[in-house]
């Protein structure tokens, strides 16, 4: 396939990576999944400007890069509200844009969220290694050479004037996310709830934790009242497999919502976030606060079945509109 | 102890955790590693991930494909029907070790610990063959054992910020070798050439749970002959 220069990074912001959905089937060699720490903002992106809802965008954290578009390209922009321009001008977010040749991408400042995704028609190329795009910064591997983005870095996209069409399409306003300065997450308790006694799963579960600046891709670092384990159990368990949303409690009984960059812990988990609130995890910013609600397998189970059927229907309305020219 | 039945706990709506004991022993790890070959000669619809560990693996849906209660009747389906004879033999690696000075700043402490000399540390750590247990902390990263009694070491007080890669560490009853360059705890005796971790190759990672490790000492001016 032809790639095409698309995107110039003009300036970088204090961390942008190139990120799919992520890194799957490799947990045995200790590789994690990577990928956008919300998944449903860049599915939705993609899907805006004609891509398959694995392509890989831009993750943008806290503070938006500018970006000049070196050919003309579909893009558009979800997630977070960094407040995306273009040239200056105020763009609609959760809306597939025309980005002119020379034209400037910028972002005016943070209204709510923590990483917003830029998709671009064509998506991002780079290498895909072990099945995916997504940036491993810790080991270095994956996006644009494994690191985040930097000044004068080029961009290309396939076939990008492909995705180029006369009608905007916009995803539905009833669906866009908010993300609230005092969130709700929906979790199932365990694996390792059965540690921790009553009077500490009714202090997590009756509790508003703060979320620090600590906070990174690997995890979200939650301050509040101490969580304790029982009493008598060692300070660590046997280091096994951990999935996205798992909320640890390490010694110093301050939760951790791990995301996508762990694959294996010591850690007791008290509860896992649902994978209809995950992408909610990923956009929790420092100074936000958090409270956790248990819900059953079969709640999380509808309301996962709920957000793939809007995924879904979104997907076919956008598609005739991605028609090849 | 190995479970006679296994303990299955859900990690969230997508996840599910399938203990087969509770501790660090190759009989539970063998256990593990036939479960864990077993499916992935033979994978099952809807699994998309599985991290095998100590005692444990982690089983992770496409929650549209399979659910977790299916899942968990599949895997003690599975378990009862798995023959372990026809599990293939885990390799035997010998993995060249430059031991002590700037490539092992730790080994001379752990001597200390344990009141030998820095040599008798590397004659007991050469002396036998490692389990590998599990790969996980980061990508490529053996967790191996057991070490002999003598040389059962805790963890640096304050971790290192930057421990380099290759770095063949110690922590209790485990040793280790940091497949890339990461902040970490464990006591450094000593570096390998060889290249723990890949992202480029297949598979990424030069070793696998179950693999047999054997640790050869050999001279800093060697190294070069042992990288790839």
């Amino acid at each position: 396939m032809a790639t095409v220069k698309t995107l110039e990074i003009l300036t970088p912001g204090p961390l942008t990576t190139v990120q799919d959905r992520g890194r799957v089937g490799f947990g045995r060699f200790g590789v994690p999944q990577s990928g956008a720490a919300d998944t449903f903002s860049i599915r939705i992106g993609n899907l805006l400007v004609g891509n398959p809802e694995n392509d890989a965008g831009l993750e943008i954290t806290l503070m938006g890069p500018t970006i000049k578009a070196i050919t003309e390209a579909a893009v558009s922009v979800t997630g977070a509200d960094l407040q995306p321009m273009i040239n200056g001008e105020p763009i609609q977010m959760w809306r597939s844009h025309l980005l002119r040749k020379g034209e400037v991408l910028s972002f005016k400042g943070r209204r709510s969220g923590c990483r917003t995704y830029l998709a671009i028609g064509g998506g991002i190329s780079v290498p895909v290694v072990m099945g995916s795009r997504s940036t491993n910064l810790a080991a270095r591997f994956g996006g644009l050479d494994g690191r985040p983005l930097k000044k004068g870095d080029i961009l290309c996209s396939e076939l990008p004037a492909a995705h180029l069409k006369t009608e905007a399409i916009t995803f539905d306003c009833a669906w866009i996310p908010t993300y609230a300065t005092e969130e709700r997450l929906r979790v199932i308790a365990g694996p390792q709830d059965h540690h921790f006694s009553d009077s500490s799963k009714e202090l997590f579960f009756s509790s508003r934790f703060r979320v620090t600046p600590q906070s990174d891709r690997t995890g979200i670092r939650l301050v509040g009242p101490r969580i304790e384990a029982r009493e008598g159990l060692e300070a660590s368990i046997l280091s096994e497999g951990v999935a996205p949303g798992a909320i640890q409690v390490p010694g110093d009984a301050q939760p951790i919502i791990l995301l996508g960059e762990t694959v294996t812990g010591g850690y007791r988990k008290i509860a896992t976030v649902i994978s209809a609130d995950l992408h909610l995890s990923g956009q929790l910013t420092p100074g936000n606060t958090v409270e956790f609600v248990e819900v059953s397998m079969d709640t999380a189970d509808a309301l996962m079945r709920e957000m793939e059927q809007l995924i879904r229907q979104f997907r076919n309305k956008a598609a005739p509109h991605h028609l090849p020219n | 102890m190995l479970y006679r039945t296994p303990q299955y706990r859900i990690m969230g709506d997508r996840s599910l955790l399938v203990e087969l004991g509770n501790h660090i022993g190759i009989d539970v790890n063998k256990r593990v590693r036939e479960l864990f070959t077993t499916l992935k000669l033979a994978p099952l619809e809807g699994l998309v991930e599985v991290i095998p560990a100590y005692a444990s693996l982690l089983l992770i849906v496409d929650p549209l494909k399979v659910r977790l209660s299916l899942l968990q009747k599949e895997i003690q389906h599975t378990l009862k029907t798995l023959d372990p004879s026809r599990i293939p033999e885990p390799k035997t690696v010998d993995i060249p070790v430059v031991y002590g000075d700037e490539y092992g700043p730790d080994l001379e402490w752990v001597a200390r610990y344990h009141d030998v000399t820095p040599d008798e540390v590397v004659r007991l750590h050469t002396a036998q063959i490692y389990h590998v247990y599990m790969i996980g902390f980061v990508p490529g990263f053996p967790y191996m054992g057991e070490l002999p009694k003598t040389l059962v070491t805790p963890r640096r007080e304050t971790p290192r910020t930057v421990v380099p890669k290759g770095s063949v560490g110690l922590a209790q009853a485990q040793t280790g070798i940091y497949a890339s360059q990461s902040p970490g705890g464990w006591q450094i005796i000593g570096r390998t050439p060889l290249t723990l971790f890949n992202a480029a190759k297949t598979p990424p990672a030069l070793l696998q749970m179950g693999d047999q490790v054997r640790f050869v000492a050999i001279q800093a001016d060697e190294m070069a002959r042992w990288q790839q």
